[in-house]
């Protein structure tokens, strides 16, 4: 499996470390209550199929959203995690 | 007060020569890491360019001017090998890294035959030309890789990492040889 680096280009999957659904990006406002930090910290979807999900690539120290698949394993592509949202994923989300 | 006596990373280790490969080590002189600020890379950029004739890199290229280079060194970052970098101070974050790394020059017809076996990029000239230059690993060791010429690599790794990366290189070597050996 290769994962393209939004600032290398595409590497070897051995140079990166899974880090989390992308729905890590949607950190909910303070005040927002425990229903929806629960479900932020704890509910996560096992999808077969498009995935959203963060990597970091430990050779250059950039975090990534990848997006990819789980049934075919192909990697569609990335974007850099710091102006990404968590999009498709965060659609997902959510037993509130 | 004692007299220190400095040791380089890679004293005793190199050089190594292996069939036609060579291992050597390189003295890179100062080595400090620039980072700039956020929204201070032009800036950073003009002053390397007034002090040292050098624009900080871009992603993946190492560029030179005399004794000094600098290294793309991974996001937002570079090295500036050869001198220590004046004028940056408000501009960029400035760590010393003299001493930190282990540097070595891997030259031979062949180099990348020995480096496939433990990099997974592709570094064949008609992809990865001189200048270029890649954060990767080697083996499981983080490095720096740097095209230097036509039959010739620069490896940079964490100095705790010396004796293995040498051990590493070596082998590689010593299994292209074994296997060219073969016919
Ligand atoms: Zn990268």
């Amino acid at each position: 499996m290769r994962i393209p680096c939004p600032v290398c280009g595409v590497r070897d999957r051995r140079e990166f470390t899974w880090g989390a659904d992308a729905l890590a990006l949607d950190r909910p406002a303070v005040d927002a209550g425990e229903v929806a930090w629960d479900d932020y910290l704890h509910n996560r979807e096992n999808p077969a199929g498009p995935t959203r999900d963060l990597w970091y690539h430990d050779a250059c120290g950039t975090w990534a959203v990848v997006d990819r698949d789980t049934v075919t394993h192909a990697v569609h592509g990335s974007s850099l995690a710091e102006t990404a949202r968590a999009g498709k994923a965060a659609a997902g989300k959510g037993r509130a | 007060m004692a007299r220190l006596i400095a040791k380089s990373a890679l004293m005793g280790l190199l050089p190594v020569t292996v069939g036609g490969i060579s291992l050597t080590e390189v003295e890179t002189g100062p080595v400090t890491s620039i980072a700039p600020f956020k929204g201070q890379s032009r800036a950073v950029s003009a002053v390397l360019k007034e002090r040292v004739g050098l624009r900080f890199p871009p992603v993946n290229r190492a560029v030179a001017a005399g004794d000094v280079r600098l290294i793309w060194a991974g996001k937002g970052r570079a090295l500036m090998l050869g001198a220590k970098p004046e004028g940056l101070e408000g501009l960029a974050a400035m760590t010393d890294q003299t001493g930190a790394n282990a540097v070595l020059r891997i030259e031979g017809e062949a180099v990348e035959d020995v480096l496939a076996r433990l990099i997974p990029m592709d570094l064949r000239s008609t992809v990865f030309k001189t200048g270029h230059t890649a954060r990767t690993m080697l083996a499981h060791m983080q490095v720096s890789v740097t095209r230097v010429g036509a039959d010739a690599f620069e490896i940079m790794a964490m100095r705790s990492m010396a004796g293995t990366l040498v051990h590493d290189l070596e082998q590689a070597a010593k299994g292209v040889m074994a296997r060219r050996a073969l016919g």
